[in-house]
C-alpha cells in the first residue's frame, strides 16, 4: 500500500521575493528575484532544471493559463511545465507536482514556483470572480472572502459557546504577533509593529472582523527547487538537508456546503489533511512533537480554528492557548514566525512556498538570532485555498535529514 | 359558487416620512406640504413589481399550494421588462407547473382589478382549476413632485376559483376610454399628466360614480346594500365629493392606506380589498374599483367560509412590521434615481447566461433541490450523487421545493466590503427545516437582527441588476422569521 513520500524528497534551494505593493514590478520581475535566490542557493544552473510547476490563482490580470509564462520567462530550454491553479494553496500544488515528479523517478531536479501579481486588480481584496462557477454566482450570496471566513467566528462562538469578546481577544492577539514577527522580516509586506487597541478598534470589514484581521494582499514570488536525498548530498556534501516528511491535501466534498452535519465552526478539510499528514510524517502527539508552524493566516480567525483543526490546541480551547503566548515567537510553538499571510502578505500563488520557504530557512538555522525559533525539529505548513464551507487544505510537514 | 378562494396584500418593510421629503425637496416645490402628511410605503433595495407580486402570492398560496393554480396573471405598470413575461417570473417562483396560463397585465393602474375579472373569467371557464391575480407597483415620481409624495410600493394577490370562497363573485362592470390623465411613455421613467383640476373633476369625481351607478343599474342593486365600497384616490377633496356624490355613510368607506402606504397603483385595489376582507363577516357585500383610462367595478358577497378562513399575515399586521427609511438620498439610490459610488469592485461585469438559467430555472426561481429516494437526505441545489456520505446514491434523486421550508441560522456576517447600494451585506449559512442547506443573502434586517440558531423564512428578491444589459436577475434571500412576509 502507498505510504506517501516520507523522506524521498529533499529541498536543495529556495528563493522568495520581497512581497508587498511591489507597483514598478511584473509578475516577471518577481519570478526572476525569487529565481536567482534559488537557483544561487541551490548550487545549480537553470539548464539542469529538469520540469517545473507553476502555482498562480487569479490568471485574468497576471500571468494568464498554461505554462508558457514562465518558461517564456525564464527561457527555459522546453521542459515540461504545468501552471496548476488550487485557490490559496497553488503554491503547495506546485511544489507537490514537483516532489511527486522527483519521488517517482520520472525527473531528478525539478522547480516548484508560485507568482501572483494582485495590486493590478484595481481595488481592494481579491477580485469579485465567480471562483466556484458561473451556476453558484447566481445561486450563491453577494460575497467576499472576509465575509465568509468571518462567519467562522459566529459559529465557533454558538459551538463552544465562547463570548465574541473573548474570541475577539484572541483574534487581536493572533494580529498582534504577527505584526510583531513581520516587522523584523526585511521581506514582509507590513512591517509595522501596532497595538492590540490599534488592532481592536480597527474599522469592521466583515463582523467580526475588524481591519487588522485580514492579511495583506501583495505581489511576491517563492520557489523550491527539490530533488532525491542522494542527489541533495552529492551536491551539498556534508551539509544539513530540509526533507519532505509529509504532504497532504484534502479538498471539500460538498458536504460543507450542502449537508447539514458541518456546524462551520471548523475545517474539515484541514482535519482530514492533518490527520493524514500526521500519519505520513509518523507523528503521534502534534501539540508535542512539532517545532514551528506556518499556517493559512487569510483572516486571523483562520489561524485560531486551525489550531485546534491540527489538533495542537483542544476543540474549544484555541483562544486559551492564543492568549497564553502558546504560539508567539517565544512560545512552545512559534506560529507565523516571518509574519503570516498577516504580514509578510499574501501573493496568492506564492504563499505555500512562502511558508516552506520558512520552515526551510529555520530549520537550517539560517536567519538572524532574534526572529529564530527555538531548535524545531520538524516544521509544519497549512496552505488553505477557497472559503470555509468549500476548499482545499494543504498541509506540509518538513524535517532535516 | 365562483369567488375568492384567498387573498393577501404585501406592503414592504420601509416606509419613509413625508416630512422627510419634504425638508429635502419643499426649496423646489412648496406645494407638497399639501400631500406631506403620513408615510409612504419603499420596497427595498432588492425589491421591485416581481418581487413584490411573487411575496403577496406566496403569502396567498399559503396552506393551499400551488397544485390547483390554473392560471397566473400579473399587473403591475411598473414591470421590468417591456418584454420577457413577468407573469412567468412570479408564477416559477410561486412553484406553480409550466402547464398553465399566464398573462401581464399593464399600462393602467385599473390592470390590478382587470387581472381579478379575467382570473374569475378563467376559473368560470375552468371549474375544476383556480387563478391567481398578483399585482404590485413600485411607481416613481420625479424629485421633489406631487407623485413622489403620494404613490406607495405594495402588491397584492387574489386567488380565485369555484369550491371554498369566502367571497362570491356577483358581477363586474367595466368602462374603458383614453383619459389621458397622465402617461409616460415608453422611454420614460417618469409619469407626465395634465392639470389636477380637470383630473379631479372631471376624471375620478365622474367617471367613478357613473360607472358604479352603472354597476348597480346593471345588476339592479343599490349602494346602500354595501357594506363597504373600495376605491383608490389620492385626491383627499375629490375623494370626499364622490362619497357624497354617491351618499355614502362613513362606515362604507374602506380606509383607502393613503396615510400607511400611499397609492400602489395597479395593486391598491386589491390591497384595499384584501384590508376589508380581514374585517369582513358573512354576508357583508362588498364594491372593489379600479381607475385608470375608465373603471373596473366588481361585486362581492361575503360566505360563511370566511369564519374558517386562516389568517395569513394581515395587511394590517405589515403595516405595524414597518422600519423607518430615515434618509432621503437612500431612498433615490435604492430606486436608481442617484448615481452612487459602489467602487470598482462593484463594476466586476454580470451577464447572465441564459441557457444556464433554463437548465437551472427550478433551483434559481422555484428554490427547487432534490431529495435522496434511497436515504431522504434533502439537498439544495439540485443533486444527482446524494451528498449524504453514508448513502451516496447515484441518480435516485426527486425534485424538491425548498421555499416553503423555513430554516436556521448556521452562521452569518455583515459585510462591508461586498459592492452593493445597500451596505453591508448581510449573509450566512442557513439550514433548511427538514434538512438541506445552502449560504444565502439575507434581506429585510440588520445584523443586530441575528442569531445562530434564529429561524429564517425565504423570500424572492432581486439578486442583481445589470445595467449594461438592463436585465433584472432574481433569486431567493432568507430573512428573520418574525420579518418574513410569509406568516407561519
Amino acid at each position: 500500500m502507498a505510504d506517501g513520500i516520507r523522506d524521498k524528497v529533499a529541498i536543495l534551494g529556495m528563493g522568495c521575493s520581497r512581497f508587498g505593493e511591489r507597483w514598478e514590478d511584473d509578475s516577471s520581475d518577481l519570478i526572476i528575484e525569487a529565481f536567482r535566490e534559488c537557483l544561487e542557493d541551490a548550487g545549480i544552473e537553470k539548464n539542469e532544471v529538469q520540469a517545473a510547476w507553476i502555482g498562480n490563482h487569479i490568471d485574468q490580470v497576471n500571468i494568464g493559463k498554461g505554462g508558457c509564462y514562465l518558461g517564456s520567462t525564464l527561457h527555459l530550454p522546453f521542459i515540461p511545465i504545468t501552471r496548476v491553479e488550487n485557490f490559496c494553496a497553488s503554491g503547495t500544488e506546485a511544489f507537490r507536482g514537483a516532489c511527486y515528479a522527483v519521488a517517482s523517478g520520472a525527473y531528478d531536479i525539478v522547480l516548484a514556483a508560485g507568482v501572483e501579481k494582485l495590486k493590478d486588480v484595481g481595488y481592494g481584496g481579491l477580485p469579485d470572480d465567480p471562483i466556484f462557477g458561473q451556476l453558484y454566482r447566481l445561486l450563491g450570496p453577494n460575497a467576499t472572502a472576509p465575509g465568509l471566513f468571518a462567519q467562522l467566528a459566529t459559529a465557533y462562538s454558538a459551538r463552544y459557546g465562547v463570548p465574541m469578546e473573548k474570541i475577539k481577544q484572541a483574534l487581536t492577539h493572533i494580529s498582534w504577533k504577527s505584526h510583531q514577527n513581520g516587522a523584523m522580516n526585511p521581506r514582509a509586506h507590513l512591517r509595522k509593529e501596532i497595538s492590540e487597541t490599534q488592532i481592536a478598534d480597527s474599522p469592521f470589514v466583515a463582523y467580526p472582523l475588524g481591519l487588522f484581521d485580514c492579511c495583506g494582499v501583495s505581489d511576491g514570488a517563492a520557489m523550491a527547487i527539490v530533488t532525491t536525498p542522494e542527489i541533495a548530498s552529492r551536491l551539498k556534501p556534508g551539509q544539513d538537508q530540509v526533507r519532505v516528511k509529509a504532504l497532504q491535501i484534502a479538498v471539500s466534498s460538498g458536504e460543507e456546503l450542502i449537508y447539514n452535519r458541518w456546524d462551520g465552526s471548523s475545517f474539515m478539510t484541514t482535519q482530514h489533511a492533518a490527520r493524514r499528514a500526521y500519519a505520513e510524517a509518523g507523528i503521534s502527539n502534534p501539540r508535542e512533537e512539532i517545532g514551528m508552524m506556518e499556517v493559512h493566516d487569510c483572516f486571523s480567525i483562520t489561524e485560531m480554528v486551525t489550531m485546534e483543526d491540527l489538533q495542537v490546541s483542544p476543540p474549544g480551547q484555541a483562544p486559551d492557548d492564543i492568549l497564553g503566548g502558546f504560539f508567539d515567537l517565544d512560545g512552545q510553538i512559534p506560529c507565523q514566525p516571518d509574519g503570516g499571510l498577516k504580514c509578510f502578505g499574501h501573493p496568492i500563488g506564492a504563499s505555500g512556498l512562502r511558508m516552506i520557504f520558512e520552515v526551510y530557512n529555520q530549520l537550517l538555522r539560517r536567519w538572524p538570532e532574534e526572529r529564530l525559533v527555538k531548535e524545531p525539529k520538524l516544521g509544519l505548513t497549512h496552505n488553505l485555498g477557497g472559503v470555509p464551507s468549500q476548499n482545499v487544505c494543504s498541509i506540509g510537514i518538513f524535517g532535516l535529514n | 359558487m365562483l369567488g375568492i378562494k384567498s387573498y393577501a396584500g404585501y406592503i414592504p418593510r420601509y416606509r419613509l416620512n413625508r416630512m422627510t421629503i419634504f425638508s429635502s425637496m419643499g426649496w423646489l416645490n412648496p406645494a407638497i406640504i399639501m400631500n406631506a402628511a403620513g408615510e409612504k410605503s419603499v420596497a427595498n433595495y432588492d425589491e421591485d413589481s416581481v418581487t413584490m407580486a411573487a411575496a403577496a402570492g406566496q403569502r396567498c398560496l399559503e396552506g393551499i399550494g400551488p397544485a390547483q393554480v390554473g392560471a397566473l396573471y400579473y399587473a403591475s405598470t411598473t414591470s421590468p421588462f417591456r418584454e420577457r413575461s413577468a407573469a412567468n417570473i412570479v408564477s416559477a417562483a410561486l412553484g406553480i407547473e409550466e402547464n398553465v396560463r399566464s398573462a401581464d397585465f399593464g399600462s393602467s393602474a385599473k390592470a390590478g382589478t382587470t387581472a381579478l375579472i379575467s382570473a374569475i373569467e378563467f376559473c368560470a371557464a375552468n371549474p375544476d382549476l383556480s387563478a391567481l391575480a398578483a399585482a404590485a407597483d413600485c411607481r416613481i415620481g420625479k424629485v421633489g413632485s406631487v407623485q413622489e409624495m403620494v404613490f406607495g410600493d405594495a402588491g397584492a394577490a387574489v386567488m380565485v376559483g369555484s369550491d371554498d370562497v369566502i367571497a362570491e363573485f356577483d358581477g363586474s362592470y367595466s368602462v374603458s376610454c383614453d383619459f389621458v390623465d397622465h402617461l409616460r411613455g415608453s422611454e420614460s421613467r417618469y409619469d407626465r399628466q395634465w392639470e389636477e383640476r380637470w383630473i379631479r373633476d372631471l376624471g375620478y369625481e365622474r367617471i367613478i360614480p357613473e360607472a358604479i351607478q352603472a354597476y348597480l343599474d346593471k345588476y339592479g342593486s343599490r349602494i346602500e346594500d354595501y357594506t363597504k365600497i373600495i376605491y383608490p384616490c389620492y385626491y383627499g377633496a375629490a375623494r370626499k365629493n364622490i362619497n357624497r356624490k354617491l351618499g355614502l355613510n362613513p362606515a362604507q368607506l374602506q380606509d383607502d392606506l393613503m396615510m400607511e402606504c400611499g397609492d400602489s397603483g395597479s395593486a391598491h385595489p386589491l390591497l384595499l380589498l384584501a384590508g376589508a376582507l380581514e374585517n369582513a363577516s358573512s354576508g357583508d357585500k362588498l364594491m372593489v374599483i379600479g381607475f385608470g383610462y375608465g373603471c373596473d367595478i366588481l361585486g362581492f358577497t361575503v360566505t360563511e367560509a370566511i369564519d374558517h378562513y386562516k389568517d395569513r399575515l394581515r395587511v394590517s399586521d405589515s403595516i405595524k412590521r414597518e422600519a423607518e427609511l430615515d434618509s432621503f438620498t437612500k431612498y433615490l439610490a435604492w430606486r436608481d434615481m442617484l448615481p452612487v459610488e459602489v467602487g470598482l469592485r462593484g463594476e466586476e461585469d454580470k451577464i447572465t447566461r441564459w441557457s444556464m438559467v433554463w437548465r437551472n430555472r427550478g433551483a434559481i426561481l422555484g428554490l427547487k433541490g432534490t431529495v435522496c429516494l434511497a436515504c431522504g437526505t434533502r439537498q439544495y441545489p439540485p443533486q444527482r450523487i446524494c451528498v449524504n456520505p453514508d448513502c451516496g446514491a447515484i441518480d435516485q434523486m426527486e425534485p424538491f421545493r425548498f421555499a416553503d421550508q423555513g430554516g436556521k441560522v448556521v452562521s452569518f456576517t455583515s459585510d462591508m466590503l461586498a459592492a452593493t447600494i445597500n451596505p453591508p451585506a448581510i449573509y450566512g449559512n442557513i439550514d433548511f427545516n427538514g434538512g438541506g442547506r445552502c449560504m444565502m443573502d439575507f434581506t429585510d434586517c440588520a445584523m443586530e437582527d441575528l442569531e445562530v440558531g434564529k429561524a429564517v423564512k425565504f423570500t424572492f428578491r432581486v439578486k442583481y441588476y445589470d445595467r449594461r444589459r438592463d436585465t433584472t436577475f432574481y433569486f431567493w434571500k432568507a430573512v428573520p422569521a418574525e420579518e418574513v412576509p410569509v406568516n407561519g
